[in-house]
């Protein structure tokens, strides 16, 4: 991987020159809240701390999608929703939920659209300062080392530039006297006081490491019933999780007519009452607490004895969202400390 | 040229055709099916206990258990229960009707390990569909087995599925039938009780070369498996196949998940010593 530094005062221009390599798409601001989407205008971009409310699994995993059109002919796959894109402004925990979702969608046999998008895809990530929920520095997903295509660390007069990909070192390429091929002692003296000063910023942090055994010794704990009966079921938390992939499959017929029509996918969450209930009326989770224990297993346990590690990457969505202070701090304190906390 | 165009979707179901159906009881009812392109009819194979997607358009997707055996390739045979929309809009359908599946899906039955052995098959109410694909498949591959044991318990005569099928199994030497109903009825000759009652017919069995396999309604389990291990019949040599729901069959949409393990992927047949290891399993 090479390593390369550009003056601020280029920023703009250059990522500008990347729509040669796609649709740009990034943070903008939709009506007050800050919303990955399409970039009409490079000035539309928003780098911030800040994360947008829903996570970049929306560009990979669309809220609802048609993904095959039926008539009496049978089943065709639509495959509208793929376009070569670069989406700017991505944050690290942002580019390791994604790699979470490929261990889910690209695992044999692969998601053909989420393949198709991330494949068409470039990713430019950013460097932020942890905002008062961030939680990466705990669970260890505040630096990246792969999943991007470019990384600008902001080192406040110039950016390192880390290139992720042959795709990358195109994009360089396109404006290659904006770059500085030697990084000086001093530079890297700069980055090292920047991620000092940052780790310092976190406000917040949990045990991570511990979770899995913890999570597996508090199987029958009365913390599940405790949070159980708070929680509202409103599954805001599995919508704004970047690694919740779960979704809900429907077929609509067309307005007018009894044999044509779309098989959409929409989000779900296993919050939902009816998430786990089959035809014939059993629901092998109709307990909240059941439902709770199983999206806490996603996050802090479960998925790592597939995947290699647990779900959760610490965007602190869930601390910003649950309406009733269910989030992975007050569930793993609780698990740690076994006291509830208080109302 | 991307990826989408050279790969197969998985999603995508593909037409069968209805090609008989009747009624084994009221509200349950026998289809069998057969793949309209006929390459795919007769390539397409499977492990007793996989599953399939079965698709009708507009009304939706769901997993149906295969009841027929790999071992008479062609025709897959799928056994019925009107109980939602899916199978309501199932039941309209008339042979010679289209549906669409893909599949198979899931891991099936541990056949592997029970070549050579005993073996026990105890099947509650509709838990018997996906028990004939290896019962079946044992009877038709009878040699590679050693003595054969089929208990089957319903509700009353009149939920008893198969009923012809199975009765003349009877007459065969090479297998023991048991059959019990929790309700017995003026012309009912067999068992009366629960399905664990059905045990004492067991010779002296030897429990380390005995494999014993259980499907049915979720209460059933914990019974039908403290009857196997009083037999001392190891763990591992236990198998159960579970109901989920699932929207995807491959892995995806999160349905079926139990801790880390999708239903679909990883079972829906599992050994006694997994549930133990995965406690939301039963």
């Amino acid at each position: 991987m090479r390593i390369l530094k550009m003056q601020s005062k280029f920023l703009e221009v250059f990522l500008e020159s990347l729509d040669k390599f796609g649709q740009l798409y990034g943070p903008k601001d939709k009506n007050g809240v800050l919303s990955y989407d399409r970039l009409e205008d490079i000035s539309e971009l928003v780098i911030t701390d800040e994360h947008p409310m829903i996570p970049i699994k929306k560009l990979f995993h669309p809220m609802q999608f048609t993904m095959m059109h039926f008539n009496k002919k049978g089943f065709h796959p639509d495959y509208s929703v793929i376009e070569k894109r670069v989406v700017l402004g991505v944050h690290p925990c942002e580019i390791h939920s994604l790699l979470r979702l490929d261990d889910v969608f690209l695992r044999d046999p692969i998601d053909p659209y989420y393949s198709s998008l991330r494949e068409n895809t470039a990713i430019i990530g950013f460097s932020c300062l942890p905002t008062d929920n961030s939680l990466c520095l705990s669970t260890d997903t505040d630096i990246v080392s792969e999943g991007f295509d470019l990384f600008f660390v902001n080192l406040d007069e110039f950016y390192l530039v880390w290139i992720g990909s042959s795709i990358g070192y195109d994009m360089i390429l396109e404006r290659e006297e904006f770059f500085d091929y030697d990084v000086s002692h001093d530079d890297i003296q700069m980055y090292i006081e920047w991620r000092h000063k940052r780790n310092r910023m976190f406000k917040k942090s949990f045990e991570f490491a511990s979770m899995p055994d913890i999570m597996e010794l508090s199987h029958e704990s009365e913390v599940w019933d405790y949070f159980g009966d708070k929680c509202l079921s409103c599954g805001q938390c599995s919508m704004v999780c970047p690694t919740c992939n779960c979704y809900n499959v429907t077929d609509v017929f067309d307005v007018t007519n009894e044999t044509v029509g779309r098989r959409n996918r929409v989000w779900d969450s296993c919050m939902f009452v009816d998430y786990s209930l089959v035809a014939g009326g059993h629901n092998f989770r109709a307990s909240r607490a059941d439902r709770l224990r199983l999206w806490y297993g996603h996050k802090l346990k479960t998925f790592g004895v597939d995947y290699g590690r647990p779900g959760c990457i610490g965007c602190g969505r869930c601390v910003d969202t649950c309406p009733v202070d269910i989030n992975v701090l007050t569930i793993s304190e609780a698990l740690m400390t076994k006291e509830v906390p208080k109302k | 040229m991307t990826l989408v165009e050279v790969i197969e979707n998985p999603f995508k179901p593909k037409a069968a055709r209805i090609v008989r159906h009747y009624d084994l009881i009221k509200d349950h009812r026998f289809f069998q099916i057969r793949h309209i392109d006929m390459k795919k009819a007769m390539s397409f194979t499977y492990n007793p206990g996989q599953f399939i997607m079965l698709s009708i358009p507009g009304v939706g997707e769901a997993p149906f258990s295969i009841s027929s055996t790999p071992s008479r390739p062609g025709i897959l045979e799928l056994g019925v229960r009107k109980t939602g929309k899916l199978t309501e809009a199932f039941f309209k359908k008339k042979d010679n009707d289209v549906i669409y599946i893909r599949g198979p899906y899931g891991n099936g039955f541990k056949l592997d390990q029970m070549f050579n052995k005993d073996l026990i098959i105890v099947a509650g109410g509709l838990g018997v569909i996906p028990l004939r694909s290896i019962l079946y498949y044992v009877l038709d591959n009878r040699d590679q087995f050693n003595r054969v044991f089929f208990m089957y318990g319903a509700r009353t005569p009149e939920d008893f599925l198969f009923k012809t099928e199975f009765f003349q199994l009877k007459k065969r030497d090479d297998i023991d039938c048991f059959f019990t109903v929790d309700k017995s009825a003026a012309n009912w000759t067999e068992d009366v009780g629960v399905v664990t009652k059905l045990f004492k017919h067991l010779p002296k069995m030897n429990p380390r070369e005995t494999n014993a396999v259980v499907v049915g309604p979720p209460v059933m389990y914990k019974f039908v498996i403290d009857e196997f291990l009083k037999l001392k019949i190891p763990k591992n040599q236990i198998q159960l196949s579970l109901e989920r729901r699932m929207k995807c069959g491959i892995g995806k949409c999160g349905h079926c998940a139990i801790e880390h393990l999708y239903t679909c992927m990883d079972g829906p047949v599992f050994t006694y010593w997994d549930t133990l290891n995965f406690r939301e399993l039963i």
